[in-house]
């Protein structure tokens, strides 16, 4: 019974997503297309006939729609068209070459900040109002308030410039060159997840269920573990969506400051450089992994949640 | 979990009526005092204060312009005898003033930015709440699409095409923020409309305007000023982030972010330069978020045992 | 030996307002195979009595006095020897089974830990122990409903669980704190006969927590009516409703409609709110409220007992009874 509920729910969601994935592609191909300035103004004067010969080739010489459609089409079949600025390269090829870095670099540093984020917010909550718990929250906060764009030149400073212990930036996949960037991008996932957890466990623990739970003579530990655990820990698991976000967001700029060769490095490169083919590709892919990813959470909170079914009906 | 004792839990009129006997200033009074009583808002709020008259004042006191350049102190540390306390740049331009203009533009990018996203906001969620039905449930699934964007990409795509002039900076962030702003204001709306209270404080032959104007109004600033103060640091940093990737303002203009990304350069040689811009920064949005959780739970005291 | 014995018993809760006086120094005993209702409006303090005797009060509640139970006083415990009692000796049931139990967990679950806790009992063994509590109380086809989740069950039929958990270890005294209260009237009474028919079956002890004076008469043995935090007036059913002494509980009577007595005398509600806890009146706290009061209310009221533990608290003479001690409470309280 339980998991019909979940495959319907399942398939509800999935039916969603369409209309989102078409206003983000829509909404970014005609923001490309209406932008002042063609992809080869920095080539000065091309003759006009390399330059139709150029639009041809890209196919800037249709109408509008047509171009719209023409880049579904493409989207749909899985093709990103080629780079404007790395001539050789198509955008498929740059995302196959950065995703699998980023990939790494995020999915480390979400697990990290789950796990930790998680521990640290259930022990200030259980500390309620002690000196303990008023000094992570402070801690949290301040996580939550520098920038990663601050803490990774501080780290870089202190850790590698001036301590020596592990390499500026660069990549190697070795775990030396992960641990910096891993931990900067997990830090401010880190102090969210720890606020958060530490509220619901709050609130969980001031329920009816848990007075039952401690009215049957368990020991608290037994009460915290299986009875107050999964449901203080499913807001921490609906967050796991906007935090993929704020991952894929921070490793923009974590991957340009430490030197590594990730999508959002592309991504960065190809906005300066005005590489539509490239920004609106790496946009679009962004998005169905944010999207992907939100489903899958979704999913695992249904499943983590035996109500689901019984919300949805109500 | 106290024991309450007047009106009895049982009986949703009396406490309609209780509710509706309150002025509605004691909201305000009593949310207020629970503000001054949270030390860490209180202080956030006078550093704050003195950051705003830093920032807008200092530049005119100092003895620098903030694009002078200073050939005999290149890339100089702090120091009282030159007359840099900050230090200065590569190009010797005076780090304190630099700072103190960036935070003008950083603070005014936080203020303008939020209040455009206010301006949507509240718009978009007023009107689907007050109409409901068929607009409202259209509306919020707008919204519910736009959420699931990757939406600093937006932003960024919006700077690339338009170029990066400040306001559009003010604009670009401002109209990818206001859907946390629509969504808040909707639900209000339309948990307001259909409020027991409201509907007994009618039967009651309460002034139709004395419910809007003791009920639903503070309430909905409450929420509204809250989420405000929680924009602020929020848009500040966004505005940072696009500045230091080199996207957001551009020279001679500065903001934090900027200073950081030039400081993070030179790093290695000066730390002064990303220290000093790193800290007013940090400490900007450690101060806006203190106060916007502090008014948080003064309006709403949840977990107050 | 009474199997609990309360005396002195108070309760103050700590808030941003000052203290709530929860419980003012309440006496009671509660004999083996007894069943003891107390009764009161909501905030009588009725349910923080019994909180505090199961060491459950909120982080910010405190208790003192002495709740000896078998000898032993629970107040001194320490919470391991407490959790050894709760659950295993007195098993406690809420009044709102929609939310006390664990809904992401299934029935099975939150039983068999109490069984493999307090018993020792193998999984097995404690599924089939649940099981046959199940059937107990009633749970239509236990060995499948066993398996569901809380949600899959209807009001009554939780707190059937919620019964049949308190039962699983075989407790000498069950705290039921309003069981039916939330529940629809038809439940209500379904729950009423079950506890009833506990009382009849088991030797166990029963304290039955309830507002509605009606609802215990036929499942008690003694009634204590609470007002304010404190015993107003104490005796067997019969000498509750058919012998009341104090003003209160003349006016509960009257709220209360009774298929024994034909009257054409419309319901009454007692007039007002109870006091407020933060700062109660120094005299009697009743007298805003009573019909009866008199310039001497404003003093503490005398206690006035009689035989077999009949027992009063107010300015009116109690029939049959003695003063044995005006007790002052409130804001120089003891």
């Amino acid at each position: 019974m339980k998991q019909e509920g979940i495959l319907r729910h399942a398939a509800t969601r999935l039916l969603g997503l369409i209309p989102t994935l078409l206003v983000l592609i829509t909404i970014a191909f005609f923001l490309i297309r209406v932008a002042p300035g063609g992809p080869f103004d920095s080539e000065k004067a091309l003759p006009p006939e390399i330059r139709a010969n150029l639009d041809a080739k890209y196919h800037l010489d249709e109408p509008l729609l047509q171009q719209y459609f023409r880049y579904l089409g493409q989207i749909i079949s899985g093709d990103f068209g080629p780079s404007f600025q790395y001539k050789d390269w198509s955008v498929n090829e740059l995302i196959a070459q950065g995703f699998p870095v980023s990939a790494t670099l995020g999915g480390l540093a979400m697990l990290l900040a789950f796990v930790i984020g998680s521990l640290v917010g259930i022990a200030a909550a259980l500390r309620q109002n002690s000196a303990a718990d008023y000094s992570i929250m402070g801690v949290a906060m301040l996580g939550i308030s520098i920038p990663n764009f601050v803490v990774a030149p501080l780290l870089i400073l202190g850790v590698a410039v001036y301590a020596g212990w592990l390499p500026a930036g660069g990549w190697d996949w070795s775990w030396q060159r992960m641990v910096l960037p891993v931990v900067t991008l997990a830090l401010p996932v880190i102090a969210y997840i720890a606020r958060l957890m530490r509220g619901s466990m709050i609130e969980v623990l001031h329920s009816n269920f848990i007075r039952t739970a401690r009215a049957k003579g368990l020991p608290e530990r037994v009460v915290i573990r299986r009875h107050a655990l999964k449901p203080a820990i499913l807001p921490v698991i609906s967050y796991m969506g906007p935090a993929t976000a704020a991952l894929i967001t921070g490793s923009v700029v974590i991957e340009r400051i430490y030197s590594i060769p990730g999508l959002g490095s592309y991504f960065v490169q190809g906005a300066l450089n005005r590489d539509y083919t490239l920004v609106m590709g790496v946009v679009v892919f962004y998005g169905v992994v944010i999207i992907v990813l939100n489903f899958i959470v979704d999913l695992l909170y249904a499943w983590l949640n035996p109500r689901i079914r019984y919300d949805e009906t109500q | 979990m106290s024991e309450r004792t007047t009106p009895s839990v049982e009986d949703p009129f009396a406490q309609a009526l209780a509710a509706a006997d309150v002025p509605g200033r004691s909201l305000w009074t009593d949310a207020s005092h629970r503000l001054l009583k949270n030390r860490a808002a209180v202080v956030s709020g006078i550093i704050m204060a003195v950051m705003v008259l830093l920032v807008v004042f200092g530049p005119m006191l100092l003895p620098w312009e903030p694009d002078f350049t200073d050939w005999d102190h290149t890339s100089s540390p702090p120091s009282l005898e030159t007359g840099h306390w900050f230090g200065t740049d590569a190009v010797g331009r005076d780090l304190l003033v630099r700072t103190l203009e960036g935070g003008r533009i950083s603070l005014l990018v936080g203020l303008v930015a939020t209040l455009v996203s206010l301006a949507i906001g509240v718009t978009y969620g007023a009107v689907a709440g007050y109409y409901g039905g068929l607009t409202d449930r259209v509306m919020m699934r707008v919204v519910d699409i736009i959420y699931a964007l990757p939406f600093m990409f937006f932003v960024i795509l919006l700077m690339v095409v338009f170029g990066r002039h400040i306001l559009l900076i003010f604009v670009a962030i401002g109209a990818v923020n206001w859907l946390d702003m629509a969504r808040i204001v909707r639900g209000q709306t339309l948990s307001l409309k259909n409020m027991e209270f409201v509907e007994a404080a009618r039967a009651c032959g309460v002034d139709h305007n004395a419910i809007i104007r003791r009920h639903i109004i503070p309430n909905l600033l409450g929420v509204v000023m809250v989420y405000v103060t929680l924009t602020i640091p929020q848009v500040i940093l966004v505005e940072s982030f696009l500045s230091f990737l080199g996207l957001g303002v551009q020279e001679p203009m500065s903001s934090w972010g900027a200073l950081v990304n030039d400081g993070a350069q030179d790093m290695e040689s000066a730390p002064w330069t990303l220290v000093f811009p790193a800290v007013f920064l940090t400490v900007t949005l450690y101060c806006f978020n203190y106060i916007g959780d502090g008014m948080r739970d003064a309006l709403d005291p949840k977990d107050r045992l | 030996m009474a199997l609990l014995e309360v005396s002195g018993l108070e309760v103050r809760f700590d808030t941003p307002e000052g203290v709530v006086k929860a419980v003012n120094g309440m006496d009671f005993e509660v004999g083996e195979g007894e069943t003891l209702a107390i009764v009161g409006e909501s905030g009588a303090g009725k349910s923080q009595l019994v909180m505090a005797i199961m060491g459950l009060l909120a982080e910010n509640g405190s208790a003192s006095g002495v709740a000896l139970f078998d000898g032993e006083d629970l107040m001194q415990m320490k919470p391991r020897e407490l959790r050894g009692i709760r659950g295993r000796r007195i098993a406690m049931i809420f009044q709102d089974p929609m939310t006390s139990l664990n809904p992401y967990l299934t029935i099975e679950k939150q039983m068999i830990e109490v069984a493999m806790h307090h018993q020792g009992l193998a999984r097995d063994e404690a599924r089939a122990h649940a099981v046959e509590m199940l059937r107990a109380v009633r749970i239509p086809d236990p060995e499948e409903r066993i398996r569901q989740y809380p949600h899959e069950y209807s009001g009554g039929m939780r707190q059937r669980v919620m019964i049949a958990i308190g039962l699983l270890c075989e407790p000498e005294l069950l705290i039921a704190d309003e069981p039916s209260t939330a529940l629809d009237v038809t439940v209500q009474a379904q729950i009423t006969e079950l506890v009833g028919r506990l009382r009849e079956q088991t030797r166990m002890s029963i304290i039955l927590i309830t507002h509605d004076l009606a609802a215990v008469a036929e499942v008690s043995d003694r009634i204590i009516v609470m007002y304010a935090g404190q015993m107003v007036e104490t005796g067997t059913v019969d000498d509750i409703f058919y012998r009341p002494q104090h003003p209160y509980t003349r006016g509960l009577l009257a709220s209360v409609p009774r298929l024994d007595r034909v009257s054409d005398d419309e319901l009454q509600a007692i007039p007002g709110n109870p006091p407020n806890l933060l700062e109660l009146p120094s005299g009697c706290p009743f007298r805003d409220r009573c019909s009866e009061a008199t310039e001497g209310c404003r003093q503490p009221p005398p206690l006035w007992q009689g035989e077999g533990g009949r027992a009063s608290r107010c300015v009116l003479p109690m029939d049959g009874g003695q003063i044995v001690a005006a007790e002052a409470v409130g804001e120089d309280g003891a």
